[in-house]
């Protein structure tokens, strides 16, 4: 009950633009405090209308310092910024060092650029879950542009960038031979690219493979095609969150026929930012004028339920194992060849089957 | 485990501030933070009190070590102590000082609000313990 008014003072106070607000409630958010929930499901009403950005790339590419630029572009127009960075932590004792903030130098002093250091926290999965959720908040509190910061290293990285509307993945120069170019990863998930550091030898080059990659991937050979348009719509079914999508068919409404832009950036410099702010805004226009961000923004929402969903009901099977006296026993049973995992599955589940059933 | 588990860490924003241009103690003191299972949010050098607030109070941190070896602190640290009870953050951070500070200045920061001071030569353990018993709860 007290719990519950503190978090409505919280609400209140984030939506009155109070920042240590603001930054109380990610911080409930990261640390899943009682509660959290229903701090977020508050939120939900107040948002919609931030746009949201993802910034990936591998570490030195120069990401924390385009963002800067960035944020420093979109406050000399007038608008607010939030910016989530997330770092990896230590697996062994859990620790991180946040040092993204370093970077943000040209918007020291300016409490409307909202920079906030996310730490990995060995979650699986859930740092997706928390990540989002931190978005919400930004945007509630009213941030016109949010950015998402992360290296683009695993499959963890690459679910955080998904709740970005545009994403853009950062190559710098001579990265790689176009046999990295070839490889599946974070080039699949790019509505834009910058090569940054773009005055360094082998830009060029960089650029050129870039180019080369996205034109492959859309015009191949009709064998190809189908793939390269998949490869294409990766950048939407990405957002379907693989199986279980049945409903969207292969070619229907979720029609994403953007062509990657390339762009040359030197972040340090401020040089090519213009431009690159200028190609994130086309493909804003682009999903909203197709009505592709409403049906990503759908698809994002179906995928964050059946997300909760699993985590929820996960957590409930969980006590019913102890409730039922814990898994040890189970499989020692299975070991004794008394049972077998499928038959044990079947009776963990039997009371939660009924119930739903008899609903 | 379900993805729900709360996940309660400690946070420190490891603060350099003023014109001392040496920051090796403060890069020690992150590592060791980092190792002890902090969230570590490294400032850089040279910042401004303003700019330790923000950072302080966008990061939420419940801990800020500021680390100051110019001699400065008398000027420095109570801005920043004001800027933080400016935006109501001072209450619940824990404020350290590290750095070569004279005994009868050591008095007056920490009547300021400043917790403790730790000098020179000082265990890492010490001031990890330190941490871990007195950080303020999120």
């Amino acid at each position: 009950m007290n719990a519950d008014g503190a978090h409505a003072d919280l609400v209140e106070e984030l939506l009155a633009g109070k920042h240590r607000a603001l930054a109380r409630v990610i911080t409930k958010i990261e640390n899943r405090a009682p509660g959290y929930r229903e701090l977020v499901s508050q939120l939900h009403q107040h948002t919609g209308d931030a746009e949201v950005i993802g910034i990936t790339g591998s570490p030195g590419a120069g990401k924390s310092t385009l963002v800067d630029k960035m944020a420093n572009r979109y406050r000399e127009r007038g608008e607010t910024v939030g910016v989530i960075a997330v770092d990896p932590s230590s697996p062994f004792t859990g620790g991180a060092v946040l040092g993204d903030r370093i970077r943000m130098a040209s918007n020291v002093g300016d409490m409307d650029v909202f920079f906030r250091s996310m730490s990995a926290r060995g979650h699986l999965g859930g740092l997706s879950t928390a990540t989002t959720d931190a978005v919400k908040a930004l945007d509630a509190f009213g941030k016109d542009k949010i950015i998402i910061e992360t290296v683009g290293a695993g499959q963890n990285e690459i679910d955080i960038v998904k709740t970005a509307d545009t994403v853009a993945v950062l190559v710098p120069p001579g990265s790689g031979d176009n046999v990295q170019m070839l490889k599946a990863g974070i080039l699949e998930i790019g509505d834009v690219f910058a090569v940054n550091k773009a005055d360094l030898d082998g830009a060029d080059q960089t650029v050129q493979e870039l180019r080369e990659m996205i034109h492959m991937r859309g015009t191949a050979g009709s064998g190809m095609a189908s793939s390269g348009h998949h490869g294409n719509a990766g950048g939407s079914d990405r957002m379907k969150g693989g199986a279980g999508d049945e409903g969207d068919g292969e070619d229907g409404e979720d029609e994403y026929d953007w062509e990657p832009q390339v762009v040359e950036t030197i972040a340090k410099e401020g040089e090519g930012v213009e431009e690159f702010l200028g190609v994130l805004a086309d493909h804003y226009e682009y999903l909203e004028e197709s009505g592709l961000l409403e049906t990503r923004a759908q698809t994002r929402y179906a995928e964050e339920i059946r997300t909760l969903l699993r985590n929820d009901v996960s957590a409930l099977m969980e006590d019913e194992i102890e409730a039922q006296g814990g898994i040890e026993k189970m499989a020692d049973r299975v070991l004794e060849r008394e049972t077998d995992p499928y038959s044990v599955a079947d009776d963990v589940l039997k009371p939660l089957r009924d119930c739903l059933e008899e609903q | 485990m379900s993805a729900d588990s709360q996940q309660q860490s400690i946070r420190c924003l490891v603060a350099k501030v003023g014109l001392d241009g040496h920051d090796r103690g403060a890069h020690v003191i992150a590592r060791a933070f980092r190792d002890a299972g902090f969230e570590v949010v490294y400032s850089g050098l040279h910042n401004a009190p303003d700019e330790i607030v923000q950072a302080a109070v966008q990061e939420d941190v419940n801990v800020l070590g500021i680390s100051i070896l110019s001699g400065a602190h008398n000027t420095l640290v109570p801005k920043i102590i004001d800027g933080l009870k400016e935006y109501d953050a001072f209450e619940d951070t824990l404020v350290l000082v590290g750095g070569v500070v004279p005994d009868d200045d050591k008095e007056e920061l920490k009547e300021m609000g400043v917790a403790e001071v730790f000098g020179p030569g000082t265990p890492m353990e010490e001031t990890i313990e330190f941490v871990r018993e007195n950080a303020p709860e999120r």
